[in-house]
């Protein structure tokens, strides 16, 4: 009898504010998709950075004739000393953490540049010459560049030792800055979200203040008054919610997953079980808010 | 049953009380209009009974219990021992009589069964039997005014607070009016009521309370609208500075 009644006045409240609702829908769906999105924006970030530290190597790179950088005085490293290094990467202390290792010499390396600058005026420039011998280093752990660098840069004919993974910090630095940004834009637009569901609420209110009124002389609880208002905006909010979920999803499978894949096939991006993870947070984020920023509306519109 | 000590009511905002240190008693059962000139304040001490509205100062005790420390969450719950009626029958116009009196015993969780007992007993006591389904704008005002008065009694309050009930009807309607608050006041019910109807207070011989400008001037058992003692010109200018109107009190 009572839920009965308290979901006729739902209803009721809902088909009165007809056009405050469809504007609740609209502004929770962009907002809420703007969440999802930083959602899976931070998601493959955190996909792709696992992915490329882990690939991360170590360089240690060697003098070279044209060198004066480093521990280099403009001769070339001598094969006694790359056995040195080797020795050192071969040693009780390096050894453990270190996961692999290989020499490139100039001539791979000349290849390597070849390869990956073909076509580029800088290809025909460059001779085997100028080109560095290094060892790349696979470390057990990534973040322990360090422990290399602090045994290795000193010695003989070791030019420098440099971790690749603070080349991708600074990429990773945008990208970071970029979802940052949407997640800004989207907690304001939760704000406005926020406000415009009290709006509605206040304006459906006073559109039955004579019910309200009644209510309220005869002993009608402050409970059984403010339920329905507060379904009404979870109602509308879930509804926008909802949109929001299939537009993250929609984006994810044919966007993403249907351009973005194709176009880009070494990287691997977020799938559809990543946004299907994020469809109950934008439904609870949706119910959550509307219940809130109702709660409080009604709240205030019945003490004055 | 109600008891004012002291009351003071100072609406926000203004400089006048509204109610100035009004003190008055009404026992169970007992029949009460309220009488003075617009703005005196009866309305305002039937809002304070109601607690609709907070004393400025003073106290008011309405069934036992002190308005001033009565929780707000608890409000609700002693509303349902008050009936109120008003001039302008504040009915539903979307809603057929039987659903405007069943609504009151819905939003106070009354169950289905109870509610198909109730109103249509209410309904004929208050003599709309037949006219259930009718709804407000396909009555007369005198009827929507007994709808009014179902929907004030059916929860069988043990105070009637009504305020100018009569105000928008006709002698003769009237009249039917006063003669169902009777009933409901003969029934065991405290009824209070705001007037302005001369003749009806005379005719009904109750206790008579007066106010002139938020103050008791007046109360008088078995009395009329103006005492007898009273000169009938100019009562406002007159009756405070009255001095015999202090023995009546
Ligand atoms: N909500 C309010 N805010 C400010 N002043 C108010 C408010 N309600 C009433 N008043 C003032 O309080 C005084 C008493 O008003 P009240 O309504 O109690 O008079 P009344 O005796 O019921 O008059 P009437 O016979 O016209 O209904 C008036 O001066 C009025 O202007
Ligand atoms: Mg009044």
């Amino acid at each position: 009898m009572r839920l009965a009644l308290v979901l006729g006045e739902v209803g009721q409240g809902l088909r009165r504010n007809l056009s405050m609702v469809v504007s609740v829908v609209l502004v929770t769906f962009i907002s809420l998709t703007f969440v999802g999105t930083a959602i899976l924006l931070q998601a493959q970030i955190n996909q792709m950075k696992s992915y490329w530290y882990d690939r991360a190597q170590v360089a240690v790179y060697f003098c070279t004739d044209f060198s004066g950088v480093g521990g280099c005085d403009q001769t070339a490293a001598t094969p006694e000393q790359v056995a040195a290094v080797e020795a050192q990467l071969e040693s009780e202390t390096l050894a453990p953490f270190i996961d692999a290792y290989y020499f490139e010499d100039r001539e791979q390396a000349f290849e390597n540049f070849q390869a990956q600058f073909e076509g580029n005026a800088i290809a025909s420039l460059v001779t085997p010459e100028l080109m560095t011998e290094a060892y790349w280093v696979n470390l057990v752990d990534p973040t322990q560049s360090q422990i290399l660098a602090d045994a290795l840069s000193g010695l003989a004919g070791v030019e420098s030792v440099v971790d690749q993974r603070s080349y991708l910090d600074q990429i990773f630095n945008i990208l970071n800055a970029s979802s940052f940004t949407a997640i800004g834009i989207a907690a304001l637009m939760l704000v406005a979200a926020a406000l415009l569901i009290a709006t509605t609420i206040r304006l459906s209110a006073f559109s039955r203040r004579r019910e309200l009124g009644i209510m309220r002389l005869v002993g009608a609880s402050n409970r059984f008054i403010q339920t329905p208002f507060v379904i009404e905006g979870v109602v509308a909010a879930l509804i926008g919610s909802v949109l929001a979920a299939g537009a993250v999803v929609a984006i994810v499978q044919f966007f993403v997953q249907g351009y973005l894949s194709e176009t880009l096939p070494q990287t691997s991006f977020v799938g559809l079980d990543d946004a299907l993870l994020v469809v109950p947070v934008l439904l609870g984020v949706g119910a959550l808010l509307a219940a809130v920023s109702a709660n409080v509306a009604i709240t205030r519109y019945l003490r004055v | 049953m109600i008891r004012f000590d002291e009351v003071t009511k100072v609406y926000r905002g203004t400089a006048k009380p509204a109610l100035n240190s009004v003190s008055l008693e009404v026992l169970s059962g007992e029949f009460v209009f309220m009488v003075g000139a617009s703005g005196s304040g009866k309305s305002s001490m039937l809002r304070l009974v109601l607690k609709e509205d907070r004393p400025s100062s003073g106290a008011i005790h309405v069934l036992g219990q002190d308005l001033n420390r009565i929780s707000s969450r608890k409000v609700p719950y002693f509303r349902r021992n008050l009936g109120v009626v008003f001039q302008d029958f504040r009915l539903l116009p979307n809603k057929t009589v039987f659903a405007n009196v069943a609504f009151t015993l819905q939003v106070i969780g009354k169950s289905k069964g109870f509610i198909h007992e109730a109103v249509p007993d209410v309904l004929a006591m208050v003599g709309l039997e037949g006219k259930a389904e009718r709804f407000p704008h396909e009555l007369s005002g005198g009827e929507q005014q007994r709808v009014a008065i179902a929907r004030a009694v059916v929860n069988k309050p043990s105070i009637l607070l009504a305020d100018e009930p009569t105000g928008n009807l006709d002698p003769t309607t009237s009249m039917g009016i006063m003669t169902l608050l009777e009933r409901i006041n003969a029934n065991g019910t405290t009824v209070i009521m705001a007037t302005h109807d001369a003749g009806i207070v005379d005719r009904l011989q109750r206790r008579v309370v007066e106010l002139v400008g938020g103050r008791v001037v007046r109360d008088e058992r078995g009395g009329g609208y103006v005492t007898q003692a009273m000169p009938q010109v100019q009562p406002d200018i007159v009756i405070p500075a009255a001095g015999p109107r202090e023995g009546l009190r």
